[in-house]
């Protein structure tokens, strides 16, 4: 009996010493199991032990794939689109017509500038085409560090980070900054970049009405009330608000000043893709933020593209070092792909140079928008969407249709009418599977300083003429 | 992954030279590893363990300001924010890259050919920053860049026609393919590479990169099985991940592997449902840029057409590098071109350009017009880099009425060779294929990193050096790329130095004793599944 209780007594004592280690080896277990269903996903398939060789090889096959694409008809627009020979300059020629150009995005009409072809020239003669490396394998050259250079003084950033590939840019520098579990509040209307640049990040996204700072703030509150449940995790959560200078789908500008306010009072970072106001807006063409006269170290993150303004390749990501600094090791399309072209760095700090030098421009440009904007209004059947001083804008119809076949068959008819009469336009074109939030079909007017008063008054007086062709 | 079986010590080690498989292969197939020997492991995992304890000690003396530190800091009005970085996001970056950063982006100021001229720079603070001191390191041996048919060039006859087309055109499109920016010269280039590559029709792009994560997503989405090689380049993971399939991962050129993961996805269906899988697309590339290894393609087509899945293969190393006319790795093994689904490609190697294309089947190039993301939303390719292709091309294809091109890629063979078969007689362990132009040469130990960037650039040799995360976390290497630029006297200058070094830095670790890739073990249970 004694025997027996002591033994009692020891166990407990004994169960009681060692419950600390079980507990601490249970919760490890569990903790190791947790992570391992959150993370790594890595599992057996169940094994079909139930199906000998023979029904395994019938499974095989009998098994038929769907065929790699589907089939496309000849009649999808995609497949007809315009053939420029030539130089896509000021004078085009589309499908054998010669035309004054209003699709592309030359804005300063830098694209035929003669000092800008030369400084490309002579790159060329120095370096060759192209760089044959990463920006870490010996693909760095020194009129790289030069335009990073020249685009943060442009900017008047601490830093700028180039890409060699305008799309790239905001969808590489998106991931390297908002993982998973990160909350994005995100512009329905944002562009396709930015959407990929959202998926490949497996960040939460938040979609915001289209420059409706108050149902961005209904979601910021959500948020709060959210983190007050669960403080531990707020703590942890990156919140950036993404947002566009002058929006590519929309031609309309962001609230900036409204989106800082909310940006200090919810604490959250805001990245601002620039592509279509950078070298537009702002006396000096610095962008969105010179036009509303806003700290640019207010924030957090500019991209923007080196295709439109500039009329080079590529694009280019600036804000402080301590922001920007971090792509040079985690932006995927920075890292792992060849850099740029050094007679396209060449062409770009020419461009600059040539902004830099005639502020002017800006201003020529912004009243060569206003001009054809005004003569638009009141096309009866069409409205034009964005704003007076967006050198891309949108044409819609007031009316649908009823299918966005139609319309777009419709609206392809008008830019005919156009080209035929040697005005190039072209729809805005999107993929209308992938998109998240479609836009309704347009045509894109884009304004070029190299464009006459007369020129757009006559692409003015065209559109209103071919709308009436087609639409009564 | 830390690749523990590199520690497994193998007394009876089997010499196999060459590894064919059923008739498939056509010619030998050369390719070979040899195991991390046993010592090296070890001392390369207590080298990480010494650096990582130095690194949190460091940061500790970093955090009470006992030591200065460099790092760019939050503005102090954003200082309540979220942490832009978690603490050991940056471990590795602050306490490992940092110490010998100056192996990587060195800057140059000429052609990347055959030499080209390094800027000097030197760091007073441990690599937190460089200063350039103005003087020009010249005529340093070009053993980085991946110019493989030396056509980095800025006289000859491609550079001329480059320069014609940018006084003609400009650098620029300032428009998509789909809207204002197929320019004639596109459809000119874009003939040229179908017939370049046997294929009915193809398509360019602007980047290589992005050919990849900008069309793979308009190929395959829910329903559908990507099955990819697990030393696949980023460009191809982003793309699987955002085609939104579920994607499994198989060894690396390990055609086991794959044909389990194939006869397992159609005998099980998708998860759970059991559903059949839409289409299987295995996605591999032709010379793998960190292995050296060439893909075994005639086992993957052999594969690919018992379980009717489709094949994408990615020629970015191998386009030009291989095959006795450089049509690419189909070409080498002499297999057809129609056999493979997608044939994507890059023009930033062996082109000396910029770009990629993908070509196919008239259906598929159709489809992808219509529904590439690149076609629809990415500026088109710039018209001078499109003229480097398409003469660097034609000179390869014989269309200029030379056989420039063709001895080029026949010198590029032969410096393969010769550059290879020195390496390995040295006592280095080299990997990969004995034909592939990419060279790498194991250093394992995180030191010798840094040490060996720094002694090649004394000697006047550039070199790549690359360690984790590019590779498994003991498997650091060098990595030569050999070009048809390069002369004999220039390979034996580089080879001579490689080997001293190669003696300063105690590199030769072979006994020769290759073990061919095949015979890498693999954990034949699990595979990673991804979906979203
Ligand atoms: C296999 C592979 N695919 C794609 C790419 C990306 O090509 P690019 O440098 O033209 O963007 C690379 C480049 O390093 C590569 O190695
Ligand atoms: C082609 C094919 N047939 C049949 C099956 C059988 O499905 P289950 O027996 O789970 O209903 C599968 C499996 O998923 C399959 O892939």
């Amino acid at each position: 009996l004694r025997t027996f209780s002591d033994l009692n007594t020891m166990l407990e004592t004994q169960f009681l010493f060692l419950a600390p280690a079980y507990h601490l080896i249970l919760e490890g277990i569990l903790i190791l199991w947790i992570v391992r269903l959150l993370f790594s996903k890595t599992y057996k398939l169940q094994e079909r032990s139930d199906l000998t060789e023979k029904e395994k090889e019938e499974l095989i096959e009998e098994w038929q794939p769907e065929p790699l694409v589907p089939p496309v008809s000849k009649e999808h627009p995609a497949l007809n689109y315009n053939i420029v020979s030539g130089p896509p300059n000021h004078k085009i020629v589309v499908n054998g017509k010669e035309c004054i150009n209003f699709a592309s995005f030359n804005f300063l009409g830098l694209l035929a500038n003669e000092r800008v072809k030369n400084a490309a020239l002579t790159s060329l003669r120095k370096y060759g085409v192209g760089t044959c490396g990463p920006r870490g394998f010996y693909g760095t050259f020194d009129v790289h560090l030069e335009l990073e250079d020249r685009l943060a003084k442009f900017m008047r950033t601490e830093e700028a980070i180039i890409y060699s590939y305008g799309f790239a840019t905001i969808a590489s520098a998106i991931p390297a900054y908002s993982k998973r579990g990160d909350l994005v509040f995100v512009d329905e209307s944002a562009c396709f970049a930015i959407q990929k640049g959202l998926q490949a990040s497996r960040s939460n996204l938040k979609y915001f009405k289209h420059n409706d700072m108050a149902d961005l703030e209904r979601l910021l509150k959500e948020q709060e009330a959210e983190d007050q449940k669960n403080p531990r995790k707020a703590r942890v959560t990156r919140r950036f608000i993404i947002v566009e200078g002058l929006y590519m789908n929309t031609g309309n500008i962001c609230p900036l000043p409204e989106l800082l306010k909310l940006k200090y009072k919810y604490k959250v970072r805001i990245f601002l893709e620039e592509s279509l106001s950078f070298g537009v807006l702002g006396e000096h063409g610095q962008g969105v933020t010179e036009h509303f006269g806003i700290n640019i170290d207010d924030i957090d993150l500019i991209s923007a593209n080196m295709e439109n303004s500039l009329a080079s390749v590529g694009g280019f990501c600036c804000g402080r070092s301590f922001v920007i600094d971090h792509q040079r090791l985690s932006g995927q399309g920075y890292c792992f792909s060849a850099s740029l072209p050094p007679m396209l760095a060449s062409a770009a700090i020419e461009a600059l140079n040539i902004m830099e030098e005639n502020p002017d421009i800006f201003s020529v440009l912004r009243e060569k928008c206003q001009r054809i904007h005004n003569m638009l209004q009141g096309i009866s059947g069409m409205k034009v969407v964005g704003e007076s001083f967006s050198p891309a804008f949108h044409l819609q119809l007031e009316k649908s249709t009823g299918s966005r076949e139609s319309d777009v068959k419709l609206l392809q008819a008008i830019i005919d009418y156009c080209t035929d009469r040697q005005i190039a336009l072209t729809q805005a074109r999107y993929l209308d599977k992938d998109e998240k939030f479609l836009p309704p079909p347009s045509i894109r007017v884009v304004v070029s300083v190299e464009q006459t008063e007369e020129e757009l008054d006559k692409a003015a007086a065209l559109i209103k003429e071919a709308a009436q062709h087609n639409l009564h | 992954s830390l690749h523990l079986h590199g520690l497994q010590f193998n007394a009876q080690r089997q010499v196999h030279y060459i590894a064919q498989n059923g008739g498939l292969y056509k010619r030998p197939f050369n390719e070979s590893f040899e195991e991390t020997p046993m010592l090296v492991a070890v001392l390369t995992y207590m080298g990480y363990g010494i650096l990582t304890l130095f690194g949190y000690l460091r940061d500790f003396l970093r955090e009470w300001k006992i030591e200065k530190c460099h790092n760019a800091t939050e503005r102090e009005e954003q200082k309540d924010f979220v942490p832009l970085y978690q603490d050991f996001e940056n471990f590795y970056t602050r306490n490992l890259y940092m110490r010998i950063r100056d192996s990587w982006n060195r800057p140059i100021c000429s052609v990347p050919g055959a030499r080209f001229d390094v800027l000097e720079r030197i760091s007073y603070d441990y690599n937190w920053t460089f200063n350039y001191t103005g003087k020009v390191i010249q005529d340093v041996i070009n053993m980085g860049s991946y110019n493989y048919l030396g056509f980095a060039e800025s006289f000859g006859i491609c550079a001329d026609a480059a320069a014609e087309v940018t006084e003609k055109y400009g650098a620029g499109v300032c428009s998509t393919r789909q809207e204002m920016g197929s320019l004639d010269k596109h459809e000119e280039l874009e003939e040229l590479v179908a017939q370049f590559l046997g294929v009915e029709a193809a398509m360019t792009f602007g980047m290589g990169f992005a050919t990849n994560s900008m069309n793979i997503p308009a190929l395959a989405g829910k329903g559908c099985l990507i099955l990819s090689d697990e030393l696949n380049h980023a460009s191809l993971v982003l793309g699987a991940r955002l085609s939104g399939a579920t994607i499994r991962v198989f060894k690396h050129n390990n055609m086991q592997s794959l044909e389990k993961l194939l006869k397992d996805a159609i005998v099980h269906g998708q998860p759970r449902t059991h559903r059949p899988w839409k289409k299987i697309l295995i996605l591999v590339e032709g010379i793998y840029s960190m292995e050296g290894s060439i893909v075994r393609l005639p086992e993957v087509i052999a594969l690919k057409k018992k379980y009717k899945a489709y094949l994408y293969l990615d020629e970015a190393h191998s386009i030009g590098a291989l095959g006795p006319s450089g049509r690419g790795v189909v070409e080498y093994f002499g297999l057809d071109p129609m056999d493979v689904d997608i044939m994507m490609g890059t023009f930033t190697k062996s082109f000396g350009a910029a770009g990629g294309y993908i070509g196919g089947r008239k259906e598929l190039l159709a489809y992808l017009r219509s529904h590439s993301h690149s076609a629809v939303y990415a500026t088109s390719m710039s018209p001078p880099i499109v003229e480097q292709i398409i003469t660097s091309m034609k000179c390869i294809m014989g269309k200029d009425g030379t056989t420039i091109g063709q001895d080029r890629v026949q010198q590029l063979a032969e410096n393969t060779r010769y550059f290879r078969g020195r390496l390995k007689k040295m006592g280095f362990i080299i990997y990969g294929n004995d034909d592939s132009p990419v060279v790498p040469l194991m250093l394992y130990m995180p030191a010798k990193i840094g040490a060996f960037g720094r002694e090649m650039l004394k000697r006047n040799i550039g070199v790549v050096v690359v360690g984790f995360p590019a590779t498994p976390i003991i498997e650091s290497r060098a990595r030569f790329c050999v070009s048809a630029a390069h002369t004999k006297e220039m390979l034996d200058v580089a080879l001579k130095e490689i080997s001293e070094v190669g003696d300063l830095l105690q590199l030769k670790y072979s006994r020769h004793k290759p073990v061919p890739l095949l015979d890498r073990p693999f954990d034949e249970t699990t595979y990673e599944e991804t979906e979203d």
